[in-house]
C-alpha cells in the first residue's frame, strides 16, 4: 500500500528534495524573511526542500489547499501540534540512549520514548477519528492510523509499558546524607520542612517575590552517585525493575514509518498556519486562491507577508490594497509618491503567486491567481564595487536574459530599474521594456517614476500609492487607480487629530 | 502584615509606571521645586514624593484617610522620623555586614538567607516595641490598625518560632531527603524532610528499624562529593526557597514601610520649609469629581515660592458651581503663576496632602491635564500648530468627564481666527463632555464668544492692572477686554 502524503498526491511524482535550492527571486520578493521565519525552530524536519518546490499543476494546488484548509480547525492543529511535540520528545530520548552509561538509566530513558509515542500515535489517531475532514490525504491517514492502533503489536507494547511505569513510579525512599556517608532507605512520612518554614513565615507574604529555586534541568546524564543510590533503589524494591528488563527485550523496535513521514510533512502547513496567526488574530484576511487558466488575476485587501509579520509585531497597522486585471490587461504600472508602498504593491503580487503555488492561502479576502511557469523580479539593487561593468548595462543584460526565457506563463516584476540613468534614457528604456513585456503577453509589475509609462495602451493599467489628502506629509501605503486633492489647512489639521467639536465630543469617556 | 498608610485597604505601588501626563504636569506646574522640598537631597523621598503626588486619589473618603494619618505625623514628628529610621537601617545593615542573598547554590542561599533572616527579626522587635509604647497617642485610621497589626502578628511565641526555625536549619544532625524516581529512573522530587524528634542520637533512630543500604564517598572523590552535593542542594531547593523568600517579604515589607512613611516625612520637610516662608498652608475641602467647587483664599504658587525662597502674592477665588474659567488680561501679570497654583493645589490635594492658601474646598478631578504654550517649539515654526494640536490629541485620548484641562495660551501657533475656532471647538466639546476647564489666553474672539453666550458655568477672571499700567499679579473677576497689554510691557523695559 502506498503511504499517504499530505504533500503530494498519490497519482504525481515527489519532486527530489535534495536538488531544491531557494529560488533566485526570493531576496527580491522579501519571501526569504518569510520562510526564515517558517523554519525557525524547525530545523530538524529539512522543511527547505518543500518551500523552494513551487508546484505547476492546479491538481496539486487544490490538493494541498485542501489539508490546509482542514488544519484551519484548531481543534485539530492544537492536536496534531501536540502529536509532533510529543514526537520530537520521542526522538530525543531515542537518540540520547547510545551516550548513556547505566543500566537502569538507559532502561528507563527507552521505557519514557515507548509511553511518549504511545500517547502521541494514540491522540493522533483520535483527534483524525473526530475531526470532520475533506482531504483526500488526511482521510487516507485516518484509515491507516484506525488499523494501526487497533493491531495487536501496538495494543501488546501500550499495556506492557503503562504496568512497568506505574510499578517504578509508586517507589519512594528516603536518602539521609551526613557528610560523605549516604543511607538509602524507605520512607515514613516525616512532614515536608519547607512547607513548615513556609507556614511560619506566611504573614509577610506579599506579592511575587524572586524565585531563588534552582532551575533543575533534565539532564541526560547520571553519574556514579546517583548511580550508586540508585542500586540502592533497585536493592529495596527488585520487582519493577525486573518487569522493565523483560519489557525491553520484547519490544526492541517499535516506530512506525507513516507515522514519521506525517511528523515530518504537517510542519510545513503548521509553521505557514502559525506563521500567520497573528496577522490573522490583527484582523488580516486570508484566503484559499481560486487557481485561474486566463490571466485575469486579481485580489481584494491584500497585503506583503513579510511586511505585515513586522508590522504586526511591532502593534501598527497593516494597510492592505486591492488589485485587478480584467479582459486584455496584463500590466500594472505603479507611480507616485516615494515612501508610499509602490514597492510593497510589486513584491505583494509575487509573494502571492507564489504562495499559491505552494498550496498554502495567501493575503487577502479573496483572490484569483495563475500558476506561473517562472517568476522573474528585477529590483534596483545596491551597486557592487567590484563590478566592471556599468549598472545601466548589468540591468540590460539581467533584462535580456530575462526576456529570453519568459513565457507568455510567466510573471515578471520590475522595480525602479533605470532609476540610476538620465530621465531621457529611463524613459526611453522604460519603453522599449513595456513594449517588450506586452509583446510577450505576460502578466507583469513596472514599478517606475516613469508617469508616462502607465498610457502607453489598454493593456495597462496604472496604479498609483497616494497620501494623505488633507496632510501632504502623510503616506496612506493605498495604491489605487487614481489621485484625491487636498483641504484647507488648520480645521484638516484638526480633523486629522480628531479634534474637532464632533470628534472630540465621541472620544471623551464617560 | 500590611503597612497601609497611604490606602486603608491597599499596598502602595511605589515603583508603579508615572501617568502619562506625568512629565507635562511637572514641567507646566513646577512639581521639581515641591519634591525637592519634600526630599531635602533625599533621592528616594524625591521619588516617592513624586510618586504620590503624580498618582491622584479620586476619592474623597482616600483623601480624608491620608489627611487624619499627615495631621498625626504634623503632631508627632519624632516618632514618625523614628519609626522611619528603622527600615533604613535594615539597608543599612545589610551593606555593613555583608548580608544579602548572593550565592546561587542551594545550600549558600539558606545559609545566606537565614542570617539575613536573623537580623530582620531583631528590628521587628523594635518596631512591635514603638508599637507597645505608642498605640494610644496616634488618632488616624491609619496608624491605628497598624500599631494594632504588629502587636497581634509579632508577639513573643511568635518570635520563638522563628527563631527555632532558624536554630534547625543548620542541620546539625545531616540531611534527610525523599525522592521518587522520574523519567530515565532518574531521582527526582527531592523534599527536606523534617525527622522526627527523638531524644536518641538521630541517626540510630531513623536506620535501627529499616532495611537499608549505604555508602560512603571516599576522600579523594571530589568529583563524587560534589554530585552529592548537587543532590542536596536539590534537595534544599524548596527550603532555601521559602526562607529566602520569607526574608524578602520581610525586606519587603520595610521597604514598603519605609515608602509609604516617606511620603508622610517628604510632607512634614515641606509644611517646615512653608513655615519657615511664613507662607500658610491648609487642609483642603474636597468634593466628589461630579460636583464644581473651587473656593480658595490667599492661594499661592508654591513652586514659585519655594524658588525664589521667599513669600509670594496669593488669590482669592469663587468658581463654586463653574465649569469654565477663563483668564484674560495683561502680560506679564500673574496668569501663568495663577494657573499653576490652581493645578497644584488640585494635585497636592488628590495626594491627601495640604495645599498652598490659607482654605480650599475643590471637587476632585478624574485627571489633571496641563496643555501649555511650548516656547522651545518656536524653532521649526510650521509643524508648531501641529505640535501643539498632537499634544492635544493625545491629551484626548486620555480624557474623562470630570478630567480637568488647564490650558495656557493654547493653540496660539497660528492666526488669531483660526487658533480661536479651534479652541471654540474643543473647549465646546469638553463642556459638553463634562471636562472642567480653566483656560489663559489673549484670544480675545474666542474669549469673548464665551462671555457673549452669559452662561451661568462659565467665570471670566482678569489680571489686574492699575490705572497707571502697573500690575499686581493679582487676579480678579473681569470679563475680556478687546486690547492686550503687550504695548506697556514695552513701555516699561524700553521706559528709557
Amino acid at each position: 500500500m502506498a503511504s499517504p502524503s499530505v504533500l503530494f498526491p498519490p497519482s504525481t511524482a515527489r519532486p527530489p528534495e535534495d536538488q531544491a535550492a531557494e529560488p533566485p527571486y526570493f531576496g527580491d520578493l522579501n519571501l526569504d524573511q518569510v520562510v526564515a521565519a517558517l523554519l525557525a525552530g524547525r530545523k530538524p524536519y529539512r522543511l527547505q526542500p518543500f518551500f523552494y518546490t513551487p508546484l505547476h499543476e492546479a491538481a496539486a494546488v487544490r490538493y494541498r489547499q485542501a489539508v490546509a484548509r482542514d488544519l484551519e480547525n484548531d481543534t485539530l492543529r492544537e492536536q496534531i501540534h501536540t502529536f509532533t511535540t510529543q514526537m520530537r520528545q520521542v526522538n530525543r530520548y531515542l537518540r540520547m540512549l547510545a551516550d548513556l552509561d547505566y543500566h537502569y538509566h538507559i532502561a528507563g530513558w527507552f521505557l519514557e520514548a515507548v509511553l511518549r509515542y504511545i500517547e502521541a500515535v494514540r491522540a493522533l489517531a483520535e483527534a483524525l477519528a473526530a475531526a470532520d475532514l475533506h482531504a483526500e490525504a488526511l482521510l487516507a491517514l485516518r484509515t491507516y492510523l484506525a488499523d494501526y492502533v487497533r493491531s495487536q503489536a501496538f495494543l501488546a507494547l501500550s499495556e506492557e509499558a503503562q504496568a512497568v511505569r506505574a510499578e517504578l513510579a509508586a517507589i519512594r525512599y528516603c536518602i539521609h546524607i551526613m557528610g560523605d556517608t549516604v543511607r538509602v532507605r524507605r520512607c515514613q512520612d516525616e512532614p515536608d520542612h519547607a512547607a513548615e518554614v513556609e507556614r511560619t513565615f506566611a504573614k509577610f507574604r506579599r506579592g511575587a517575590v524572586k524565585d531563588y529555586r534552582t532551575p533543575v534541568y533534565v539532564r541526560s546524564g547520571m553519574n556514579h552517585v546517583e548511580a550508586q543510590i540508585l542500586d540502592c533503589v533497585v536493592k529495596l524494591y527488585p520487582e519493577p525493575f525486573a518487569h522493565l528488563d523483560a519489557f525491553r527485550e520484547r519490544h526492541p523496535e517499535f516506530l512506525d514509518p507513516v507515522v514519521a513521514a506525517f511528523d515530518r510533512e504537517v510542519q510545513f502547513y503548521l509553521a505557514y498556519l502559525e506563521f500567520i496567526a497573528p496577522l490573522r488574530e490583527a484582523g488580516l484576511p486570508f484566503c484559499y486562491p481560486q487557481i485561474i487558466a486566463d490571466k485575469a488575476i486579481m485580489a481584494r485587501e491584500t497585503f506583503d507577508l513579510a511586511l505585515a509579520h513586522k508590522l504586526v509585531a511591532a502593534d501598527r497597522p497593516v494597510v492592505t490594497n486591492d488589485f485587478a486585471l480584467q479582459g486584455n490587461e496584463r500590466i500594472f504600472v505603479v507611480t507616485g509618491p516615494n515612501q508610499g508602498g509602490k514597492t510593497t504593491f510589486a513584491r505583494t503580487v509575487g509573494q502571492l503567486h507564489y504562495l499559491a503555488a505552494l498550496g498554502l492561502p495567501v493575503p487577502g479576502r479573496e483572490a484569483h491567481l495563475l500558476l506561473p511557469d517562472r517568476i522573474f523580479t528585477h529590483f534596483e539593487r545596491v551597486e557592487e564595487v567590484a563590478n566592471l561593468r556599468g549598472k545601466l548595462e548589468d540591468e540590460l543584460l539581467r533584462l535580456r536574459e530575462t526576456f529570453e526565457q519568459a513565457t507568455p506563463q510567466s510573471l515578471v516584476i520590475l522595480n525602479e530599474v533605470f532609476a540610476s540613468t538620465t530621465f531621457q534614457d529611463a524613459l526611453f528604456l522604460g519603453r522599449q521594456v513595456m513594449e517588450k513585456l506586452l509583446a510577450l503577453d505576460a502578466v507583469g509589475v513596472f514599478v517606475t517614476f516613469l508617469a508616462e509609462l502607465a498610457a502607453l495602451g489598454p493593456q495597462v493599467v496604472s496604479m498609483v500609492s497616494t497620501v494623505k489628502p488633507e496632510n501632504p506629509a502623510e503616506r496612506t501605503y493605498k495604491i489605487v487607480r487614481r489621485r484625491a486633492d487636498g483641504l484647507a489647512y488648520a480645521l484638516a489639521l484638526a480633523e486629522k487629530h480628531r479634534l474637532t467639536h464632533d470628534q472630540l465630543l465621541a472620544r471623551v469617556r464617560p | 502584615m500590611n503597612v497601609f498608610l497611604l490606602y486603608p485597604d491597599r499596598d502602595a505601588e511605589i515603583d508603579a509606571p508615572l501617568p502619562w501626563q506625568a512629565e507635562a504636569l511637572e514641567q507646566d506646574l513646577g512639581l521639581p521645586q515641591v519634591y525637592e522640598a519634600m526630599a531635602r537631597g533625599d533621592k528616594f523621598l524625591h521619588g516617592v514624593a513624586r510618586q504620590v503626588l503624580l498618582h491622584s486619589l479620586e476619592d474623597v473618603g482616600l483623601i480624608r484617610y491620608r489627611q487624619a494619618v499627615l495631621q498625626d505625623c504634623l503632631a508627632h514628628p519624632d516618632v514618625v522620623r523614628e519609626i522611619y529610621h528603622i527600615p533604613i537601617e535594615a539597608q543599612e545593615k545589610k551593606r555593613e555586614q555583608w548580608l544579602g542573598i548572593f550565592s546561587r547554590s542551594p545550600q549558600g542561599i539558606l545559609s545566606s538567607a537565614v542570617d539575613l533572616l536573623a537580623m530582620f527579626v531583631g528590628l521587628l522587635r523594635r518596631l512591635k516595641a514603638i508599637a507597645d509604647a505608642q498605640q494610644g497617642a496616634f488618632a488616624s485610621e491609619g496608624f491605628r490598625r497598624f500599631f494594632a497589626m504588629l502587636q497581634a502578628e509579632l508577639d513573643e511565641a511568635y518570635f520563638e518560632e522563628v527563631e527555632t526555625h532558624l536554630r534547625t536549619l543548620k542541620f546539625r544532625q545531616g540531611v534527610l531527603l525523599s525522592a521518587e524516581l522520574g523519567p530515565g529512573n532518574e531521582g527526582s522530587h527531592y523534599t527536606l524532610r523534617k525527622p522526627r524528634r527523638t531524644p536518641r542520637p538521630i541517626l540510630k533512630q531513623i536506620f535501627d528499624r529499616t532495611p537499608s543500604c549505604g555508602f560512603t564517598i571516599p576522600p579523594r572523590d571530589t568529583y563524587g562529593s560534589k554530585a552529592l552535593g548537587d543532590i542536596k542542594d536539590r534537595g534544599l531547593n524548596e527550603v532555601a526557597n521559602a526562607v529566602a523568600q520569607a526574608a524578602d517579604h520581610i525586606d519587603g515589607f520595610l521597604k514598603l514601610l519605609q515608602a509609604e512613611l516617606a511620603f508622610y516625612v517628604g510632607s512634614l520637610n515641606l509644611a517646615e520649609r512653608i513655615a519657615e516662608l511664613g507662607m500658610p498652608w491648609a487642609f483642603p475641602t474636597p468634593t466628589p469629581a461630579n460636583t464644581r467647587r473651587f473656593t480658595a483664599s490667599g492661594l499661592y504658587d508654591l513652586g514659585l515660592a519655594l524658588a525664589k525662597g521667599a513669600g509670594v502674592v496669593g488669590n482669592d477665588v469663587q468658581a463654586d458651581g463653574k465649569d469654565l474659567v477663563v483668564i484674560t488680561g495683561a502680560n506679564q501679570g500673574g496668569k501663568t503663576t495663577f494657573l499653576r497654583s490652581v493645578g497644584l493645589a488640585q494635585l497636592m490635594m488628590q495626594a491627601g496632602m495640604f495645599v498652598p492658601a490659607r482654605a480650599l474646598e475643590a471637587n476632585l478631578a478624574r485627571g489633571v491635564f496641563t496643555h501649555f504654550k511650548r516656547e522651545e517649539d518656536a524653532a521649526m515654526e510650521s509643524g508648531k500648530f501641529d505640535e501643539e494640536l498632537g499634544r492635544m490629541d493625545a491629551i484626548a485620548d486620555h480624557l474623562r468627564a470630570h478630567s480637568l484641562v488647564l490650558f495656557n495660551e493654547s493653540f496660539a501657533a497660528t492666526n488669531e481666527r483660526e487658533g480661536s475656532e479651534i479652541a471654540r471647538q474643543i473647549v465646546d466639546a469638553l463642556l459638553e463632555s463634562r471636562v472642567k476647564v480653566f483656560f489663559v489666553t489673549h484670544f480675545y474672539a474666542f474669549a469673548h464668544s464665551y462671555a457673549a453666550r452669559q452662561a451661568a458655568d462659565a467665570l471670566f477672571l482678569r489680571a489686574e492692572r492699575l490705572p497707571d499700567g502697573r500690575r499686581t499679579f493679582k487676579i480678579k473677576p473681569g470679563e475680556p477686554l478687546p486690547t492686550s497689554f503687550g504695548v506697556d510691557l514695552y513701555r516699561q523695559i524700553f521706559a528709557d
